[in-house]
């Protein structure tokens, strides 16, 4: 077999792994704007704010330190406590839960039934404030987050692969390990919606507001939950981000990343979000691989743009998203 | 008390379209141009021409043109970086190609080169709407900084992958580089502001407006009653593309004079333009204006409260200019939607009655 197909192939396979990270964000969008037509721009943010808020209470910082020091003229910094990691991602839930909520009753309840763009700049309002208060609350400086995930190349894969093409390819444990957790949250966010009480509520409310308010489902109540959902699913793709390439700044931008992902997949379908972000991980590697170095390399920058761009003219509702109806 | 129309009687039906119909906001307005003209050269320094003045005439222009595109026509552009990019790389291959072209007319044709890729990337518009349109312009967004800064023709070759700017003067008075002198380069842009208005104002009060308004409110509707979505959506796109080119030249050209494509153009330009659009008041010529000048003059002013009286750190002070930005836009979103220029509405409205409102 050529080398460069053999290469190809690596890559193939590290792009499917890089999109089912961007597909773990793509699902808080899509969850998000499936129960109350919010498209939510601050996803990425919240990944980065999940994240930050994991590393602070896992070393024990103290919250808004700078903010303190520079009013007060202190010097704090740490508790000087280590929080061991299950009891710090439960802890960090409990923020976002309480972040869910005020966002729910100091924003959104005030913009029901207000135009979805006005909807999704809100949202873009959010993700700037969440970006400020959580450097103020915890610190812009990048940090190493680790949870005990196992990272470095699977020796497995290595050597199954040197076996038959005479060539070990390269698969890092934690994109393994975020594929299986990413399959996991899939399957679970599944049954919540189909089986439990919560989340026929869920896609109640999704369907329709009014109807769903007349038997009995309490909006705000459906609108928190959801949006702890899209805080967990956040947290969940902020840990694996932020093992991977440490917690910073750049964090947020992975939202910017998920959106073609979503208008290739469509807004509505969980199932897109899967799809799609294969499909961009994917594409985005093979071409840097086959195009990048002709054109000056750092493609990835904008393939997925322009591929979901080009896709949309020809389908406008992505590939399961449901079909667009308008009426006057 | 100052502030009627009774007494004020038109006599023609160009008195009565007027743009300021009350006597009072006309002699205001006047007011204003004679100021901006012939005082505010006089008195500004440096320090006032490169962090307030130059920024605010800067942005009003791409306020006004994203306005024409988000506010009047609603096709939302998370675009406006990339495309201010064209417009300065269009007027430095300009500036470098023909040196002997005065500069005014290659930021004019800046703003051109600038409407046709808008249009361009604008075609999308016509089978996509909303989200999904907003984020297909973020592709213009990331695909033009990409090209600025991959492809050597653009900056000419140079080193550093900067473009910078040459230096340029009308009627022997430098505008462009360094001798330029503040007042100088303030009439400049402030040229371009007053003539941007101008136009954009009667554009959206006439015709092309209408049908761009009506696009906005409902495209299928105004499909209906007989307007063309493709020609509606496209002239926006166009002239909101020229506006922007034209700040974008403005701004590399005149304000900051050497640029760097992925930090003076980036996503966040685009955000902060829209922000401007969104405090000012979607759909509002003035709005522009005030949304600029309020984002301009805000960092500045808590840079100066925070890091200059309180002796704040500068990252905690950047840190809280996000939060506060940012809340403005859910502040605003919530309690007003129309922004700053329907308060200035509900303001004029309450000083027509004042002191006797009943």
């Amino acid at each position: 077999m050529p080398d460069q197909l053999i290469f190809a192939m690596e890559v193939f396979l590290n792009g499917l792994m890089a999109g089912v990270l961007y597909a773990l964000v793509a699902l808080g969008f899509v969850l998000i704007f499936k129960a109350s037509g919010i498209f939510n721009f601050a996803q990425g943010v919240l990944a980065l704010f999940a994240a930050l808020t994991l590393v602070g209470i896992m070393d024990g910082q103290v919250p808004f330190s700078h903010l303190i020091n520079a009013v007060f003229g202190t010097d704090i910094h740490h508790f000087g406590w280590h929080v061991p990691a299950l009891a710090a991602i439960l802890l960090t839930m409990v923020v976002m839960v309480a972040l869910a909520w005020a966002v729910n009753h100091f924003i959104f309840r005030h913009l029901v039934g207000q135009e979805p763009i006005i909807l999704f700049m809100a949202t873009i309002g959010l993700a700037y404030f969440l970006e400020g208060f959580g450097d103020i609350m915890w610190g812009a400086d990048i940090k190493k987050l680790d949870v005990g995930l196992p990272q470095g190349i699977n020796t497995v894969i290595d050597e199954v692969t040197y076996g038959i093409f005479g060539y070990g390819f390269f698969i890092d444990n934690l994109d393994l390990w975020a594929t299986f957790v990413a399959a996991l949250l899939v399957i679970a966010l599944v049954i919540f919606a189909q089986y439990s009480k919560h989340g026929r509520a869920m896609r109640a409310v999704a369907d329709d507001h009014q109807a769903a308010l007349s038997v009995g489902v309490s909006l705000n109540f459906i609108w928190v939950m959801v949006w702890s959902l899209a805080g967990f699913v956040a947290l969940v793709a902020g840990i694996m981000w932020g093992t991977k390439s440490g917690v910073q700044f750049s964090l947020s931008l992975i939202a910017l990343k998920a959106l073609p992902v979503l208008m290739l997949g469509g807004f509505t379908s969980i199932p897109g979000a899967i799809v799609g972000g294969l499909i961009i991980g994917v594409g985005e590697k093979l071409f840097e691989f086959a195009i990048g170095p002709m054109v000056g390399g750092a493609t990835e920058n904008w393939f997925a743009y322009v591929l979901a761009l080009l896709f949309l003219v020809f389908r406008p509702q992505g590939l399961f998203g449901e079909k667009i109806i308008e009426r006057v | 008390m100052f502030y009627r129309e009774a007494g004020d009687f038109k006599t023609s039906y160009t008195d009565d379209s007027q743009t300021f119909p009350i006597k009072f906001d006309r002699y205001r307005y006047y007011a204003v141009l004679v100021a901006a003209f012939a005082v505010v050269p006089l008195v500004i320094d440096d320090y006032w021409v490169n962090a307030v003045f130059l920024p605010f005439l800067i942005y009003a222009i791409a306020a006004i043109g994203l306005n024409i595109l988000v506010g009047y026509c609603g096709q939302v552009s998370l675009g406006t970086g990339g495309f201010m990019a064209v417009g300065a790389y269009a007027v430095y291959k300009l500036m470098t190609s023909f040196p002997e072209v005065s500069i005014f007319f290659h930021v004019i044709l800046a703003g051109g080169i600038t409407a046709a890729v808008c249009v361009l990337f604008g075609l999308p518009s016509l089978r996509i709407k909303g989200f999904y349109l907003a984020v297909a312009t973020l592709a213009a967004q990331f695909f033009l900084v990409w090209l600025f800064n991959r492809v050597p023709w653009f900056y000419n070759y140079s080193a550093s992958g900067q473009i910078s700017a040459p230096e340029r003067t009308i009627a022997g008075v430098p505008i462009t580089g360094a001798e330029t002198a503040p007042w100088a380069a303030y009439l400049f842009c402030l040229v371009f502001v007053t003539a941007s208005a101008l136009i954009a104002r009667n554009l959206t009060r006439g015709m092309a407006g209408r049908k761009w308004m009506a696009i906005r409110d409902m495209d299928i509707a105004a499909e209906i009653i007989g307007v063309n979505p493709l020609k509606a959506k496209l002239s926006a796109f166009a002239v909101s593309g020229f506006f922007v080119g034209i700040s974008g030249a403005l701004f590399f050209a005149v304000y900051l004079g050497a640029v760097e494509v992925g930090e003076a153009f980036g996503i966040n330009k685009s955000f902060l333009v829209l922000f401007m659009v969104i405090i000012g008041g979607l759909g509002s010529i003035f709005g522009s204006f005030a949304g600029a000048a309020f984002l301009v003059l805000l960092p500045v002013l808590l840079k100066n409260t925070l890091v200059g009286t309180l002796g704040w750190p500068t990252d905690l002070a950047a840190h809280l200019e996000l939060m506060i930005v940012g809340s403005l836009i859910i502040v605003f979103l919530v309690a007003e939607p129309h922004g700053l220029a329907q308060l200035w509405r509900v303001a004029k409205e309450k000083l027509r009655l004042w002191p006797f409102p009943h």
